[in-house]
């Protein structure tokens, strides 16, 4: 059946419903939780600190180290054996290049900041919520930052360009699908995280990214408003539709 | 211990001495605890356990498998527990450290030792099917007591724990609950009672955890049974003082369990 409905009743521009909350992990130097329909992250920053084994050290700035990790009660089906999987590893690699342009780390060689991102449950999207979290994270602790980060996928289902997959979605079976998670940084407008599975032309990658755009829009205001909340209301809930 | 930590010591103890601590509770008070059921929509089970600032959450995830040979006609349970780096900085990546494996074991035994599972009921076909469950907790934020947190998160995932459905080829199909629940046949729950100096005292923060000689975690059941002991830290305990830390530990116990009532809502333990 071709997928001219979403499932949900969403429109094809349209995100789930996001709760963000900055300052939730009391130990860490910054907190956030992130959620965007059934997925949900939690992300923690401990740094600047002491990085080891020391021949890691960069002695003209600091690193900045990302741990994307899904919890073994997180997902549908089978349990998620804890401890790094391949998977889990490249998403750590290129979340940590989304940050790459926008952390300045200069003032703080030598140093590491951990940012720790932990899925509680997941329905599709999970790199890109995890990505939305450590972002507030980052700025909750406060490290200089360029801008924030927001990631969200987009991609296709059958002939139709989407945003924000949810499982569901991204499994499938009648047509084919084209999953493509994107980080950018709403000032500048440049992407920070690029990736895609599936068939599509490079057209509909083109128009993809800019239906993406009013969510996008949409998530950094919720981020920004969430960061605002922190420091100016003691920590509500921001929730929108 | 250096300088530092053993003049904070000191103070701690001369405050316990007048029955006042760091966040002005008494002794054998408890910080507020909320329990809160089904928090993971895609586990089959699961739990938030918040003690003051110490969070942890649990979830139960069911399999089917091939009974033990030993015991053809049950299923089992198995408990992990992960301290996420996320939750405390003291915390590493890498396998479970042995303050993880300890919480796994202490708590894997309150539950099997209390029977809070009937594994017979587990059983699908002798000899080749049966149920398995597999209870993960983890640490969102340390901010002492895991232990205690950690028991009732894993009792509250089990009480929250519902069959997915088993299609004809005996697969699982996760997407679809069979309306069955786990049948929680007991309530076990586990209490410590932390030592400092001459003083007994119950669910420590961070602080206050870091300085303790002994501890002890008590497992109780409804009727006061004990189900499962571990005695923990460097210093000695003596008779008297373990006959104090049960007591202490079945009176507190029995105030926790009320939250899970009712579906576990939130409430206050009181001592």
């Amino acid at each position: 059946m071709a997928y001219t409905k979403r499932h949900n009743g969403r429109k094809f521009d349209e995100t789930r419903e996001i709760v963000a909350k900055v300052g939730v992990i009391k130990n860490a130097d910054g907190s956030a939780y992130y959620r965007q329909g059934d997925t949900e992250a939690y992300a923690a920053v401990y740094g600047p600190r002491q990085l080891y084994p020391s021949f890691l050290k960069d002695p003209s700035k600091g690193r900045i180290r990302c741990y994307y990790n899904m919890l073994p009660f997180s997902g549908m089906g089978d349990r998620v054996r804890p401890g790094p999987s391949r998977r889990s590893k490249e998403i750590s690699l290129v979340t940590e290049k989304a940050f790459q342009p926008v952390i300045n780390l200069e003032e703080f060689p030598n140093t590491v900041v951990d940012v720790f991102i932990e899925l509680t449950q997941t329905d599709a999207g999970s790199r890109c919520a995890g990505i939305c979290a450590a972002s507030m994270a980052l700025a909750d602790a406060g490290i200089p930052m360029k801008d924030l980060v927001v990631a969200v996928s987009v991609g296709k289902v059958g002939k139709r360009l989407l945003v924000d997959l949810d499982y569901e979605e991204e499994a499938y079976e009648d047509e084919p699908v084209a999953d493509m998670p994107i980080a950018i940084l709403p000032r500048t407008r440049e992407i920070t995280l690029l990736q895609m599975d599936g068939q599509i032309t490079k057209k509909e990658i083109m128009d993809a990214i800019k239906l993406g755009e009013k969510a996008i829009q949409k998530i950094y205001n919720i981020q920004k408003e969430a960061l605002r909340a922190k420091f100016a209301n003691g920590g509500r809930d921001v929730k929108r539709k | 211990m250096s300088n530092a930590n053993r003049t904070f010591k000191q103070h701690l103890i001369k405050n316990l001495d007048s029955n006042v601590r760091y966040d002005l509770r008494k002794k054998l008070e408890f910080r507020d605890v909320k329990v809160e059921l089904g928090v993971v929509a895609k586990a089959e089970g699961s739990c938030k356990v918040t003690i003051g600032d110490t969070i942890v959450i649990a979830g139960t995830k069911l399999a089917i498998e091939e009974p033990y040979p030993d015991r053809p006609e049950e299923g089992s349970f198995s408990v992990n527990t992960e301290l996420l780096p996320l939750s405390s900085p003291d915390f590493e990546t890498g396998p479970p450290g042995i303050e993880a494996i300890e919480i796994s074991r202490v708590v894997d035994r309150t539950l099997r030792e209390g029977k809070a599972v009937d594994f017979k009921k587990l059983l699908i076909k002798k000899g080749e099917a049966a149920w398995i469950i597999f209870i993960d907790i983890v640490s969102i934020n340390d901010d002492g007591n895991l232990l205690d947190a950690a028991c009732m998160a894993a009792l509250g995932a089990l009480l929250n724990t519902e069959f997915p459905k088993v299609n004809k080829d005996g697969t699982i199909d996760y997407k679809t609950k069979s309306g069955k629940k786990l049948l929680v046949e007991s309530m076990p729950l586990l209490v410590t009672v932390y030592k400092i100096g001459r003083h007994l005292f119950l669910d420590p923060i961070r602080a206050e955890e870091q300085f303790i000689d002994a501890r002890l975690s008590v497992g109780t059941l409804e009727d006061g049974t004990i189900c499962a002991l571990q005695k923990g830290g460097d210093a000695p305990l003596t008779l008297e003082e373990i006959d104090q830390m049960i007591d202490i530990a079945t009176k507190q116990a029995k105030e926790l369990r009320k939250l899970f009532k009712g579906g576990g809502k939130g409430g206050k333990g009181k001592k």
